[in-house]
């Protein structure tokens, strides 16, 4: 549990899918607004048993199954929440999120503006993200920043259990649209970037204390996960378990900030960590170029450039499709981040 | 409370249909939109020689060989991700592809590949080397399982994404006949993939502009976890192009000779120039959507039945028997098909993994 927050009561110990199961039956008993639905979610369960025990606990009329048709699904999504209700809609891997985009952008992210505020969509979009499952180019992406450039809707990026569903309530509950990427990587287990070894699984990690009651972690809020003055680690999703490894791996004494939600962003904590370090490395999956590393690295520059002592590091996959093969190849791994972080530490004179 | 929709009740699923459909499907309220429109023939189950016998079963048998030992391979940890088998339909690509004129036809699919790969007679080396990312893999470790193509027989994928393939499919028959060169394209995806609205702008321009098109829907009864009936308000699939006045057919998809005859009916239909027609092929596949799911959305019972039933393998052994094949011919057949996936196999296993620098070649035509 974070600190600075409350005590909310029993816990159960729940990994990653387990959290945000828990998460969305909580949002169904208290409000009956709340329904799921999307590909294989009603029936099965979903793919990755996200909703699983929905059906049977609230009825097919809460949580159905849909068609394969992702335009449709966030169109029909857009309507609901137009009309007062809360859809919580899965797309089943962000990879398949294309053919619903235009709804997406277009009306969901648009509503409240072009209606002067009479209408607004406050739907919930869930959808795994990211490789390291060897997914190859159509179930391994990570489209984040295609999202934050569009005006109007939230994205959120959980990294724990206690994270999931805590973000995920108030996902639900907030006034806007929100797309709720989940890290599919580390639904069992935090994975560490070491994928030759086993990985833990979330009941050796703190984080998976998930209280059972109704809790919510305001969106835009960071976590600070570590505490430092060296440099600052700017990482979210996977990525803030690889960043935590790396950072330990290699005695640095960073501050590692998991920025829990892209958009609306913890720019304030972030602002504060740079100019206590002075350096800045930005950890992402997706690929570099128009990445939200680029937003960052823009904003850390605005807002710190005369506390920065080195050049702002990005460790990001490379700007190519996801592998299919190589995938180890791309993920931006141990390596990769002991490279920048040492690039990062050099002085300006050079020396190490 | 707002209502949902739920599930709908639906009538029993009617058994393939052996009738045009398009008089079943009439109702008394709406006046057809077209009444003396031309309908194909009715297909006629494919006389098949004794040679196109074995060599069907030959293809077959190569297709559920391949993919039993692609899922070992998987268990072994050798394949990683996803992969999905075609056991249960090797009927629907061999029957149909064997009909195509190679040096003009075309043919896409979705992500369940490998079958149509085969079929085509194309190395399982390289099929199965591409399955374990190796760089003798056809796309050199690139595409993986669901992204397979080959220039050579003029096969355009492979495609991850549930449905996408359709419209390259219209824009393929678009090209054969900009180029006038007589080919045809054919267009297969699932039933799951024949709820997305991609799919019904495909059909309109396909029929719009008359294009030499074959839209092949592999209904094997689920999409995922999730079945025909749960996920389509008209389940009838073969009746999906009605509107586009694009003409259906429902064929028993487990009977190789039964393709084979829809085949020909819906290959003259398209090149004598009256554009699309759609073949609805009941199938089944026997094992989960992907080697990661457990299928618990169907009875143990249920999948037995099909197999013992109408499986498209046994069936062919019964016509070749009838046509007077022995055993040990057959039996022969079968100790080859074995060597060559064992080859395939070992090829896969012991070829290298692509170079480090492939990372970034083939993403623009040059690097950048």
């Amino acid at each position: 549990m974070s600190k600075g927050e409350e005590n909310k009561g029993a816990t159960t110990q729940r990994n990653m899918i387990q959290a945000i199961n828990n998460a969305m039956d909580v949002c169904m008993e208290r409000d009956d607004n709340v329904c799921v639905f999307g590909e294989d979610v009603g029936y099965y369960g979903g793919v990755f048993r996200a909703t699983a025990g929905l059906q049977e606990k609230y009825g097919k009329t809460r949580s159905f199954d849909t068609p394969i048709n992702e335009c449709g699904i966030i169109g029909v999504a857009v309507g609901m929440a137009a009309y007062g209700m809360r859809p919580v809609a899965e797309i089943q891997f962000a990879d398949y999120i294309y053919p619903g985009l235009d709804q997406l952008v277009s009306e969901a992210a648009r509503l409240r503006y072009r209606s002067a505020g009479e209408f607004t969509s406050p739907l919930t979009i869930r959808t795994p993200f990211g490789g390291g499952i060897f997914g190859g180019q159509t179930h391994s992406q990570s489209p984040e920043s295609i999202f934050t450039h569009v005006c109007g809707v939230k994205t959120v990026i959980p990294s724990t259990p206690y994270d999931a569903k805590g973000l995920l309530i108030a996902a639900i509950e907030d006034p806007d649209p929100v797309v709720f990427f989940e890290p599919k990587r580390i639904y069992n287990g935090p994975f560490d970037g070491h994928y030759d070894t086993p990985v833990l699984p979330w009941s050796k990690h703190p984080a998976s204390e998930v209280p059972d009651g109704h809790y919510a972690i305001p969106l835009g809020k960071a976590n600070v996960l570590r505490e430092g003055s060296a440099v600052t680690m700017l990482c979210y999703g996977t990525m803030v378990h690889v960043t935590a490894a790396a950072v330990e791996e290699l005695g640095i004494d960073a501050e590692v900030i998991d920025l829990r939600t892209l958009l609306p962003l913890d720019m304030e904590t972030i602002e504060a960590s740079v100019k206590k370090t002075g350096r800045c490395v930005i950890v992402h999956e997706a690929t570099r170029t128009s990445g939200f590393g680029a937003e960052l690295s823009a904003l850390v520059q605005e807002r710190c450039f005369y506390h920065l002592e080195a050049p702002i590091e990005r460790v990001t996959g490379y700007d190519t499709p996801y592998p299919h093969s190589l995938e180890w190849a791309y993920f931006p791994g141990p390596v990769r981040l002991r490279l920048a972080i040492e690039r990062v530490m050099e002085d300006v004179s050079g020396n190490v | 409370m707002a209502k949902a929709p739920a599930s709908p009740k639906r009538a029993p699923r009617k058994s393939p249909a052996k009738k045009p459909p398009a008089k079943s499907a009439a109702r008394k309220s709406a006046a057809p939109a077209a009444p003396n429109r031309e309908r194909p023939a009715e297909p006629d189950r494919y006389t098949a020689s004794k040679d196109e016998l074995l060599e069907y079963y030959r293809q077959m048998l190569l297709i559920r060989r391949f993919e039993e030992k692609a899922g070992q391979l998987y268990g072994l940890g050798l394949i990683g991700g996803f992969c999905h088998l075609y056991i249960g339909q090797e009927a629907v690509a061999v029957g149909l592809q064997s009909a195509l004129d190679n040096d003009k036809d075309s043919v896409i699919t979705g992500y369940r590949d490998h079958g149509h790969m085969l079929a085509y007679g194309l190395d399982p080396k390289v099929i199965m080397a591409e399955l374990t990312g190796r760089a003798a893999g056809i796309a050199q470790g690139k595409g993986g399982s669901m992204h397979m193509f080959s220039v050579e027989k003029r096969f355009y994928g492979g495609h991850g994404i549930v449905g996408a393939q359709v419209p390259l499919g219209s824009g393929l028959a678009f090209a054969h006949k900009y180029r006038g060169d007589g080919g045809v394209c054919l267009a297969y995806f699932g039933d799951g993939a024949a709820n997305q609205g991609q799919v019904y702008e495909a059909f309109n321009m396909a029929e719009l502009w008359k294009l030499p098109i074959i839209f092949v829907i592999e209904n094997n009864q689920y999409a995922m976890g999730t079945s025909v009936n749960r996920s389509s308000a008209e389940d009838q699939l073969y009746r999906r192009g009605e509107s586009f006045r694009i003409p259906g057919l429902q064929i028993n998809g487990m009977d190789v000779l039964e393709v084979r005859g829809a085949a020909e009916v819906a290959l003259d239909w398209v090149r004598s120039g009256k554009g699309p027609i759609l073949l609805e092929l009941k199938t089944y596949r026997y094992r989960g959507h992907s080697m990661s799911d457990p299928a618990k959305y169907r009875s143990r019972e249920e999948v037995q039945s099909v197999r013992e039933k109408s499986d498209p393998i046994e069936a062919i052994k019964k016509e070749l028997e009838a046509a007077g094949v022995s055993a040990e011919d057959m039996k022969a057949t079968d100790k080859e098909i074995k060597a060559i996936v064992a080859e395939a196999a070992d090829f896969a296993e012991s070829s290298p993994e692509p170079h480090p620098d492939e990372l970034y070649t083939d993403v623009l035509v040059e690097q950048y």
